[in-house]
């Protein structure tokens, strides 16, 4: 019944078959502080030792630059679960991560005109 | 920073900003957020320690329960330096607000409303309202509503004259663009009054 050690144990109908806690050992806070919004991108190192398939799967994932909310998405497992996987291989040199606006401030009028003009373009 | 020391092995990331789409049940949030996405909208959820959220029918128990708060998101592109992300919820608004890492550093807020429920916008308001957050009324238009005068809407929503209301069709990509872009004008609007 248990398929390959890379299989994901997902079906679209049965939903997820592990249990988001079992992924992290129960754990629920990741060692790095991470938001829905930080960015993570692989470093190209590879870990040492063996990776479970979620760990696996997220590092997959962040070969280009992605935020913490789409891996969730993809790897079907909530945020804080998610930010664990993550800060996991953060740990382990094979992920570099960034919060998500440390020079950004939404109230800053350069922000706001390049949204806008970006968004008037898509019209 | 702790970031700086990541600057020589990584690549430049773009800024990630936010703007949330609320509003009552089925009133096309995520019919919104697919809309507006250049994506198909992603779910993700998070698990919400609440400690008795008020106005339930089962107050008076005051212990500390989880839920689960589901989240649809799109992207939009705008410009290499900047992505911005739609963020819409797809279930109960009540459990939405107790997840405070959603609304910090958000641009702005759409507040979705229909007008055969208006009722439904009022939680989300006080939200924004409370927060401090900058947001706008957008009456997505159904067939078959009648389909009242933006001043209408804002005396029956109690809204403040500078909240800017506009119709919208949240299943058209362009209309639903255009309540994104009033809302930065709006921004813009209110960002220059603070310095002022």
């Amino acid at each position: 019944m248990v398929g390959p050690e890379n299989e994901h144990f997902l079906d679209d109908d049965a939903g997820r078959l592990v249990r988001p806690y079992t992924v992290s050992n129960g754990r629920t806070r990741p060692s790095k502080h991470m938001e829905l919004l930080s960015w993570v991108v692989a470093t190209g190192r590879v870990p040492r030792g063996h990776l479970e398939p979620d760990h696996a799967r997220a590092l997959r994932l962040c070969s280009d630059p992605t935020t913490v909310a789409e891996i969730s998405a993809h790897l079907k497992l909530p945020a804080a679960i998610t930010k664990v996987v993550l800060s996991d291989l953060v740990d382990c040199g094979a992920l570099s991560t960034r919060a998500p606006s440390p020079i950004a401030d939404p109230t800053d009028r350069s922000v706001l005109e390049a949204v806008l003009h970006g968004l008037q373009r898509r019209l | 920073m702790a970031y700086n020391d990541d600057s020589e092995l990584s690549p430049v990331f773009p800024t990630a900003l936010k703007i949330l789409i609320a509003g009552g049940f089925g009133v096309g949030k995520t019919t919104f957020v697919g809309a507006v996405s250049e994506i198909r909208p992603l779910r993700t959820e998070e698990i919400i320690t609440t400690a008795s959220v008020g106005t339930d029918s089962l107050t008076g128990v005051e212990n500390k329960s989880t839920t689960t708060v589901a989240l649809d998101f799109g992207r939009i592109t705008v410009d290499p330096r900047y992505i911005l992300y739609v963020f819409g919820t797809p279930g109960q608004d009540r459990f939405w607000f107790m997840w405070d890492e959603l609304s910090a550093g958000a641009l702005g807020a759409v507040v979705l409303a229909d007008t055969r429920r208006l009722q439904d916008s009022f939680a989300a308001i006080d939200f924004f309202e409370a927060r401090g957050i900058d947001f706008l009324v957008a009456v997505n238009q159904f067939d078959g509503s009648f389909h009242y005068t933006p001043e209408e809407v804002r005396a029956a929503l109690e809204l403040k004259p500078d909240v800017p209301i506009v119709m919208c069709d949240a299943r058209n990509s362009r209309s639903a663009t255009a309540v994104l872009i009033a809302l930065l004008q709006h921004l813009l609007g209110t960002s220059r009054n603070r310095s002022a």
